[in-house]
């Protein structure tokens, strides 16, 4: 049996979280599903998200620049920079928030990714390892989220939000 | 130099200063008698803790207290549940999109 509950592994003090995953497909499947613009944009953005490629270029070297569309319309722009890619194995990035032409925002956290594709008995193990930036601040983190007025529509986590008055994360950076 | 709460919590000496605050407030002299560490060291640690806000302090009487301040901590975890549910969404998501992938596959 596939388990699809993914399992969540912080580790604060190496600011890095990991996230694993099953998935009912097969590697190669899997691998489009994270590596092409137009597939990427039917399940990138957490509801009620939507994620917007403006341009990929699926190579070391290269960049995936997109937006999170809110619901109303509002854009949030962020850039994958991809550094090393092993197909079908592995790609690892770097991702910062940037402009609609992929200039980086200087005062906001940025954070590396590594993804991991294995191929199991019924489908495919992912495992994205999210690193966080020496500059990254949490703090700041939150207070932007506040500012852009970022929700999630989860009714525990904004009931809790609000009973704390804390914003929420910016969705782009994640 | 600005610090933030993933950098206080790194260092194992003020994880230690933490623990010990979220059990009761204490003055630095008190904090500073549970490490071999030198008096002027764990001051500069709490000094850290205290940037972040991690901990407050204060004053009673002649002395100033510590407190850890559970709220800031409070913000580690909630950012983390929300990056857990924007993941969980994401992965729905994809579910449906391998489906639909595999079906359109010869």
């Amino acid at each position: 049996m596939t388990n699809k509950q993914p399992v969540f592994t912080k580790d604060i003090p190496n600011k890095q979280l990991t996230v694993v995953r099953d998935f009912d497909a097969p590697v190669d499947l899997v691998w489009q599903a994270w590596t092409q613009s137009d597939i990427l944009d039917q399940w990138w953005g957490p509801k009620p998200w939507k994620a917007e490629t403006k341009t990929m270029d699926f190579r070391v070297g290269g960049r995936w620049l997109y937006a999170m569309v809110s619901p109303t319309g509002e854009r949030h722009w962020s850039r994958v920079d991809y550094k090393a890619i092993e197909p079908q194995v592995s790609i690892s990035s770097d991702c910062t928030f940037s402009d609609e032409e992929g200039n980086p925002s200087t005062n906001h956290a940025s954070n590396s990714w590594l993804q991991q594709f294995r191929p199991t008995a019924h489908g495919t193990t992912v495992t994205v390892v999210l690193t966080f930036s020496r500059e990254a601040d949490l703090e700041a983190m939150i207070t932007m989220g506040f500012q852009q007025g970022f929700t999630m529509g989860l009714s525990n986590l904004d009931e809790y939000l609000s009973r704390q008055g804390k914003p929420s994360i910016p969705l782009a950076v994640i | 130099m600005r610090r933030d709460v993933f950098q206080a919590i790194a260092d194992p000496t003020r994880r230690a200063i933490l623990t010990l605050l979220a059990l009761q407030a204490m003055t630095p002299n008190a904090i500073a008698e549970h490490f071999d560490s030198s008096r002027q060291a764990i001051s500069k640690h709490i000094q850290i803790l205290a940037e972040c806000k991690l901990v407050k302090q204060e004053q009673t009487g002649r002395e100033i207290y510590y407190h850890f301040n559970p709220q800031k901590m409070k913000e580690v975890d909630v950012w983390i549940e929300q990056l857990r549910a924007a993941w969980e969404s994401r992965f729905t998501q994809l579910d449906d999109v391998l489906k639909n992938l595999k079906n359109k596959k010869p």
